[in-house]
């Protein structure tokens, strides 16, 4: 029963609630959108904690996402013990590089007066999420091995088959208690989503590749499009 | 042509007395909030000197405007000299040349309440400062608006204003004779620019030119504290408001223009400086002009700017939808007057390649004299047998090329044109009021300074005797056709201010 409650009921939950509250903040409070930088305050530590963080975080989640969307092809990479090694060994130290990023940062806000000053109770329950699930996937990538090709038969169908909701659990629920809660701390972080300044993450300015430099907005176009 | 209309501005620089009641007024009315506290959209700094940021002309330092691409700079090619459009989202995580608050200066107040609380004691309470950020005391204040206000602190400050780089050593030098210190004001708002840095470096796209009148604004709902407008700008006058993580910048007083009002900082002005008034320009050519040869940038920019009498120019005006009102508005603009039709006022810093549509009219810094045996003399005027103001050019206190440096890009031709009738108003008008002064003289210096007595009389009644709708020609902006006004009445009726249903701070 608590299995289901943790592996079934709460992944629906996370999700629905980090859509729905999303559109609802996106439309009510669009101005609270905001990656909220601290760069003006505070430069230097900055650069050693933000950069190894995102950089880390955005390639270790794309391995992930990647993983968990084309199969196949990530078990046909894997195949070569080789790859295999290197991807371990990449993901282990990219693991570490975003531990390491996060704590500066985190640091960096208890530290910095002015960054201090401008931090937000939810943005310490963020950071202290954020940490606890990194800490936890550096575990299971040290001491879980091969979680590249594991990954694959256990979290992957499990994933699969709550999209297509006909929810099967007994792919998780034999796992480690530290890989389940790795799994259950990343709904927790969807679900916290809407309610931090992690809304920034789907604000990811790609537009910006092809849109023309100048923008020019008129107040009156007589024609009404909607 | 594609014509677009542009709410312009002049600075006239001999009339400003530095008194910065512009950033008062500007200040009380837009930027007294917390997060806004060091925020000057309107500020007025003295040169030679640094600036607010502090040296905020260097664009080695702030990677500020555009640069022509292509092998020395010879393609028409322009680039943001902050990064291509890759580089804006690799650096999206950390912006290397990002101005932080030290640039400017950590806001404080004064904890006044100890100078009642303070228990007795042998000294006098003292109302220490206050970080306005932390709340914490400020053991040593190290920066303040107008820091180094009236060369206070020169050499220091002024000895490290960019523009001395381009003078000789001799030169510099000849600046800090006691004889020849000499300072002006340079008031700076947003440039309201044709091809703003900050639009085009915005990642979010939330910086945007209005059609109707030019003014460039920050969409606070869409900007998202990618904090790339702060670097794009070569003026520095996007901020960032810490507290909201949001950019703010200088909005014309939009609100009070649409009521038919002139900006604050323009109506408080009391040196009565500052000009407003539409300019017509064609809207294809911007790329093409902000792309020429740095010496040819005044002129390009000029060339923009279009004839709003010529019945072509009206005809493709009103075939852009430039309504009737507006057009009037333009031909009876002073700002058209100042820049095209008497070419005295000029772009700040036309080197930055974002067009500005502020101009200035340089000043005419008081003539150099010396004490010669016990009598305060002109120093050296009586060469070419011209009267000593007249020869004041050459003896100018500040160089000409740090003038140039400043208004032209370097383009010393351009500048000494603006001073000759500059000079050549003055002593037309000296000839006919003091009469110290020949006729023949006035004559001569009006040739050199190619103006006729007409044109010098019209220059000195908008300079020195404007009535307030001679300097403000504030065009109908017809906000009451705008398209949200169509859309639902009581949206609007609900918000507070200017589309905020809720206070812009931080909720979350």
């Amino acid at each position: 029963m608590i299995d289901l409650v943790l592996f079934v009921a709460f992944p629906y939950v996370a999700v629905v609630l980090a859509v729905l509250f999303g559109i609802y903040r996106y439309r009510s409070d669009r101005f609270s959108y905001s990656s909220f930088s601290s760069q003006f305050l505070e430069n230097r530590q900055l650069f050693w904690g933000s950069v190894p963080w995102h950089y880390g975080i955005v390639i270790i989640l794309s391995a992930h996402l990647l993983a968990a969307l084309f199969p196949r092809a990530w078990a046909q990479l894997i195949a070569a013990p080789l790859r295999l090694y290197v991807l371990e060994v990449t993901g282990l130290a990219l693991a570490l590089l975003t531990l390491l990023g996060l704590v500066l940062l985190i640091l960096r806000r208890l530290r910095s007066a002015r960054v201090f000053a401008v931090t937000s109770a939810m943005d310490w329950a963020l950071l202290v999420a954020l940490l606890v699930q990194v800490a936890l996937g550096f575990w299971v990538a040290l001491f879980y091995r091969w979680g590249s090709d594991w990954y694959l038969h256990t979290a992957v169908p499990w994933l699969f088959s709550l999209v297509v909701f006909q929810p099967q659990i007994q792919y998780v629920t034999a796992l480690p208690w530290i890989v389940q809660l790795h799994m259950l701390w990343g709904f927790f972080i969807i679900l916290l989503f809407p309610f931090t300044r992690l809304v920034h993450l789907v604000t990811v300015p790609i537009t910006y590749l092809w849109r023309p430099y100048q923008v020019v907005i008129w107040n009156r176009r007589m024609r009404r499009g909607r | 042509m594609n014509i677009r209309a542009q709410v312009s501005m002049v600075f006239h620089l001999d009339k400003c007395i530095g008194c910065h009641t512009c950033s008062v007024a500007c200040k009380n009315i837009w930027t007294d909030r917390v997060g806004a506290e060091y925020m000057w959209w309107n500020n007025v700094e003295t040169k030679p000197g640094t600036g607010y940021p502090t040296l905020w002309e260097d664009q080695e330092k702030y990677k500020g405007g555009w640069e022509r691409s292509g092998a020395n700079g010879h393609s028409s090619k322009l680039r943001l000299k902050l990064q291509g459009r890759g580089g804006a989202l690799a650096n999206i995580f950390f912006n290397p040349y990002l101005p932080t608050v030290d640039d400017y200066y950590e806001p404080w107040t004064y904890d006044y309440e100890n100078l009642f609380n303070a228990p007795e004691g042998d000294d006098q309470p003292t109302a220490r400062p206050v970080s306005l950020i932390t709340g914490k005391t400020i053991e040593t204040i190290e920066a303040g608006p107008n820091w180094d206000d009236d060369l206070g602190g020169s050499p220091i400050y002024a000895a490290n204003d960019p523009n001395l780089s381009r003078l000789s050593a001799q030169e510099r030098e000849q600046m800090n004779e006691l004889e020849r210190v000499v300072f002006f004001y340079l008031p700076r708002i947003c440039n309201h620019c044709l091809n703003a840095g900050c639009v085009a470096a915005c990642p979010a796209g939330a910086i945007y030119k209005r059609g109707e009148d030019g003014i460039v604004l920050i969409s606070q709902e869409k900007c998202r504290a990618w904090r790339m407008c702060i670097s794009g700008c070569p003026y520095k006058k996007t901020y960032f408001n810490w507290n909201t993580g949001k950019s703010e910048k200088c909005i014309l007083c939009f609100p009070r223009l649409e009521t038919g009002q002139a900006p604050a900082c323009f109506h408080s002005c009391v040196g009565r400086i500052r000009y407003l008034g539409v300019l017509l320009y064609d809207a294809d050519r911007i790329e093409e002009a902000a792309g020429v040869s740095d010496a040819e940038l005044v002129e390009a920019q000029r060339s923009l700017i279009q004839d709003p009498f010529d019945p072509k120019v009206i005809g493709d005006a009103r075939a852009s939808g430039i309504s009737d009102q507006m057009i009037a508005s333009a031909q009876n603009s002073p700002v058209y007057k100042f820049v095209m039709r008497w070419k005295l006022a000029l772009p700040l810093h036309p080197e930055f390649r974002t067009l500005p549509m502020l101009f200035y009219v340089p000043p005419m810094l008081p003539v150099l004299a010396k004490l010669q045996q016990g009598r305060y003399e002109l120093a050296d005027g009586h060469e070419e047998g011209l009267a000593p103001m007249f020869s004041s050019l050459e003896q100018a206190r500040l160089p000409l090329r740090y003038m140039a440096g400043m208004f032209s890009a370097g383009n010393e031709r351009i500048m000494e044109a603006v001073y000759r009738k500059l000079i050549a108003v003055r002593l037309y008008m000296r000839a006919k009021q003091v009469k110290d002064i020949s006729e023949a003289e006035a004559q001569m210096a009006l040739k050199l300074g190619e103006t006729t007595p007409e044109e010098a009389e019209a220059i000195v009644r908008l300079t020195a005797r404007p009535t307030y709708e001679e300097r403000f020609v504030i065009p109908p902006l017809a906000r009451e056709q705008a398209i949200e006004a169509t859309l639902d009445p009581y949206t609007h009726k609900l918000e507070a201010g200017f589309g905020f249903r809720q206070s812009p701070e931080r909720r979350w």
